[in-house]
């Protein structure tokens, strides 16, 4: 909270916060060249913003076009801060606050989903008790032996977190996240 | 100049092929550059050598990569152009950190060209390696690592436009040394080269009259005007001066903006903020209307934000969406270039039916009267000792009807000089206030001096801060730029010594300047001219004696060690709560500042 206050301006007359943070989704579309993702870094760390989850892939390979999305969070003035800053950074096209924009749209919110491999290793009861459960989850065996299984489960960020937390006492060994990739519902564009 | 010269140099233009290093000066020439400072070594040599070759672009050789930094911080300022500065890697690249995130604090267009190690040794900790990149990233709007000498003049033009668009500032072009040697196709600069930066320009029109509405019913309006004037240009200057003439309000500006209105105009009210004058401050503080042209609400200027004109409804204009609401919530935020914006703003006004509340405006200005009345640059003047104000005093009457630019550096000199010293003009006025980095005055000087041979350019310096970037008078000597290092010599770091009275119970602790040089000796010692003098009697013909001098000065002015600078707004305080200078006594120093106030200083 108070890494945010300072972000917003002054390091000398530090204003009480008033507003309360909200969690919001970013889709930054940038030019896909070297650096670019440690621009777009550097400006959450040097400014002490939050990133709470980053994904980013080329999505246009022809107009060499990546699509980052970052989830944050902040109190409405901070996230402002960071649409505009990250408008600064030259190879930046366009920033969108999904959430933001669902809002516009009476939507809910946006599309999220992430996906997770979950490696659980045990014997006996808890190996049929988690793929009784994974197959609840609609997760998917991507790998197994006799006495383990790589899970893989799509979905919001909370189901996942709670799929995990069920398979903690069954032999969880290790888990890998994409982080999210979010975008709004409907026909249009970002 | 003769037909075929012209025809072989607009040839010279066009796509060809040569090396990277006859690229970098290709690229300069084509970007009407004509002066650039710089410091050799291993990795940019084949730069050196193109150089060596040509007569077109003058190359200043400084003493320290952070004077070529400040000088082309200078020379840009005092111009509106493009300052460009050439550096070797690893030191030579650490060395220009300082002045490029000075240029990026006060929006001042650098291009800083920096030589790498070859590209094939990137990573392997060669000699004189570092990640310029890396460490440029955050102290520049852009950098580029040029890896393919077939990018590099499609870069280079790429980094003018970057540097000098939109909020200017500064850009860095990292070339290895295999691309200076290799051989590739030059192109001649871009109209549009990237779609992804597309600064805004024009106003949006409905935002312009929302907020011409709102100054033509404002009944205590002000205009606060900044840094943005000045990056704007000249025509921004004019606009705002017409835009001040039409309306009758009262202006105040920044450090930053100083000159953009003249200060013998009769709507001035001097410069605002923590040193700012007192009709100035309670002028901001009791406006219903604030128009806020081309200024970043910055700390040195709001105080305490709760209380912080807290009456009046604000319209910003910038042409940097991110300095709106930043630290300021405003009311109208235009998103525009300050020419554009206020030409379209004096259109309006000139068309609208609604005409400024006169009777009202008479009742503000005669408040402003009674604060300006105050007289709060007061000071008390001393036979037997030169007060620093009345040194800057008796530099501004002895130099005003010249054609004068100012430069300084950072500390209480600096405050009396934005105090002391009027400007009628933009771009006369060199100083570092983002950074607030001491030794950014004498290689600016030097700058400012290339740039106008003729001119007299004045550092306005402090006996700390002097000696930070000291050794470029060597290279004002070289290059025969007769600049004057008028240095208001207190001993003390005396803007920190200021602050340990007021915040740590006046425990000096390191603040006072033991064995200072002998500034005259030092002077000689570069091969300029030292002046002494202490005493208000000998002041005026020594003064005259820097200006008759066609040399570097050194001119070590010595004043009341213990003098504080006032008005100033403790940290913690709002605009109406001033220290005054004939109310600064010794106890109300110690206790302007309360507890809660120390802890966010
Ligand atoms: C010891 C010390 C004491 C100081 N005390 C004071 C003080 O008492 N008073 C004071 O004023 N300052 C003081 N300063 C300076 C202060 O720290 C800031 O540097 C200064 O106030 C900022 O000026 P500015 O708001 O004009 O912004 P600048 O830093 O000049 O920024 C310019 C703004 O204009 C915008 N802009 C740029 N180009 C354009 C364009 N073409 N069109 C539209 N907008 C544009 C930019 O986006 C930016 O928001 C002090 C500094 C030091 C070192
Ligand atoms: C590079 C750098 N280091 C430290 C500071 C902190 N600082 C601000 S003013 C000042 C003292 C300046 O002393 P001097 O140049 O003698 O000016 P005076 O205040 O005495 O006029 C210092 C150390 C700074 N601004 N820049
Ligand atoms: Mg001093």
């Amino acid at each position: 909270m108070n890494a945010q206050n300072l972000a917003s301006g002054s390091a000398y007359f530090i204003a009480k916060e008033t507003e309360l943070p909200v969690t919001t989704v970013l889709s930054v579309l940038v030019d896909n060249e070297p650096g670019v993702l440690a621009r777009v870094i550097g400006l959450f760390s040097g400014r002490g913003y939050n990133i709470e989850s980053l994904t980013v892939s080329e999505t246009e390979h022809e107009q060499h076009l990546s699509r980052i999305t970052i989830v944050t969070r902040g109190t409405p003035h901070i996230l402002d801060q960071i649409r505009h800053q990250l408008e600064r950074i030259v190879p930046v096209h366009r920033v969108v606050d999904l959430s933001v924009r669902a809002d516009e749209l009476g939507q809910s919110g946006p599309i999220q989903r992430e996906l997770a491999l979950v490696k659980v290793a045990g014997l006996g009861e808890h190996r049929n008790e988690a793929l009784r459960l994974a197959d609840a989850f609609h997760a998917k065996v991507s790998d197994a032996t006799t006495e383990h299984f790589i899970f893989e489960i799509t979905g919001k960020g909370s189901k996942i977190d709670q799929f995990i937390a069920i398979m903690k006492p069954l032999g969880l060994v290790e888990i890998c996240r994409t982080g999210v990739a979010a975008m709004n519902r409907g026909p249009r564009g970002m | 100049m003769t037909a075929e010269k012209l025809a072989s140099e607009s040839h010279s233009s066009q796509r060809r092929e040569m090396t990277g290093a006859e690229m970098v000066v290709q690229a300069l020439i084509d970007q009407g550059v004509t002066d650039i400072f710089g410091y050799p070594g291993g990795a940019v040599l084949p730069i050196y050598d193109e150089l060596f070759q040509q007569d077109r672009i003058n190359h200043i050789l400084v003493r320290h990569e952070q004077g070529a930094g400040h000088a082309a911080e200078g020379y840009a300022r005092s111009t509106g152009k493009v300052g460009v500065m050439l550096v070797t890697s690893g030191p030579g690249a650490t060395n220009a950190v300082t002045p490029l995130q000075d240029a990026l604090m006060d929006s001042i267009p650098l291009v800083c060209i920096s030589g790498q190690v070859p590209t094939s040794l990137i990573g392997s900790d060669a000699f004189q390696e570092c990640d310029t990149v890396g460490i440029t990233r955050p102290c520049t709007k852009h950098n580029w690592l040029v890896k393919d000498v077939n990018d590099l003049a499609r870069v280079l033009h790429e980094a003018f436009h970057v540097a000098k668009t939109g909020r200017p500032g500064p850009v860095l072009v990292d070339v290895p040394k295999d691309v200076q040697f290799a051989t590739g196709i030059y192109t001649p600069p871009e109209v549009s080269p990237r779609t992804s930066y597309h600064p805004r320009i024009q106003g949006d029109i409905e935002a312009i009259k929302q907020a011409v509405a709102l100054m033509l019913t404002a009944k205590r309006p002000v205009i606060y005007s900044g840094g943005g004037v000045i990056n704007s240009g000249n025509e921004a200057s004019k606009l705002l001066r017409e835009l001040v003439e039409l309306t009758n309000f009262p202006i105040t500006s920044t450090l930053m903006g100083l000159g953009a209105y003249p200060a013998s105009g009769k709507n001035w009210l001097g410069m605002l903020g923590m040193h700012g004058t007192y009709e100035a401050n309670m002028t901001m503080h009791d406006c219903d209307v604030m128009v806020n042209i081309g200024a970043r609400f910055d700390d040195r200027i709001t105080g305490r934000i709760s209380g912080f004109s807290p009456n009046s409804k604000k319209i910003h204009i910038d042409i940097d969406p991110s300095s709106i609401n930043k630290a300021v919530r405003v009311d109208v935020p235009v998103i525009g270039d300050v020419a554009h914006v206020l030409e379209d703003m004096i259109r309006l006004i000139r068309a609208s039916s609604t005409k400024p509340d006169e009777k009202a405006m008479g009742a503000w200005w005669s408040q402003i009267d009674k604060w300006r009345s105050r007289k709060s640059l007061s000071y008390t003047r001393n036979k037997d000792v030169i007060m620093p104000q009345y040194a800057l005093e008796r530099l501004y009457a002895l130099t005003k009807d010249r054609d004068t630019y100012i430069t300084t550096e950072v500390g209480q000199h600096q405050m009396w000089a934005a105090q002391f010293y009027h400007f009628e003009k933009p771009n006369r006025w060199m100083t570092s206030g983002g950074l607030g980095t001491m030794g950014y005055g004498l290689p600016a000087a030097l700058g400012v001096q290339i740039a106008h041979p003729d001119s007299l350019v004045i550092d306005i310096a402090g006996d700390a801060s002097v000696q930070m970037n000291m050794q470029e008078m060597s290279a004002a000597v070289q290059y025969e730029a007769p600049i004057k290092i008028f240095i208001l010599n207190n001993q003390y770091m005396g803007m920190v010594r200021q602050w340990q009275q007021l915040l740590h119970g006046n425990r000096l602790s390191h603040s006072y300047t033991e064995a200072l040089p002998d500034f005259v000796k030092l002077a000689e010692a570069y091969g300029g001219h030292g002046i002494r003098c202490e005493k208000p009697g000998d002041l005026d013909d020594a003064i005259q004696e820097m200006i008759d001098v066609k040399k570097p000065v050194l001119f070590d002015c010595r004043v009341a060690n213990l003098a504080n600078c006032f008005p100033m707004i403790p940290s913690g305080k709002a605009h109406n709560e001033m220290l005054l200078p004939d109310e600064a006594t010794d106890d109300a120093v110690a206790n302007a500042i309360d507890a809660k106030g120390r802890q966010l200083v």
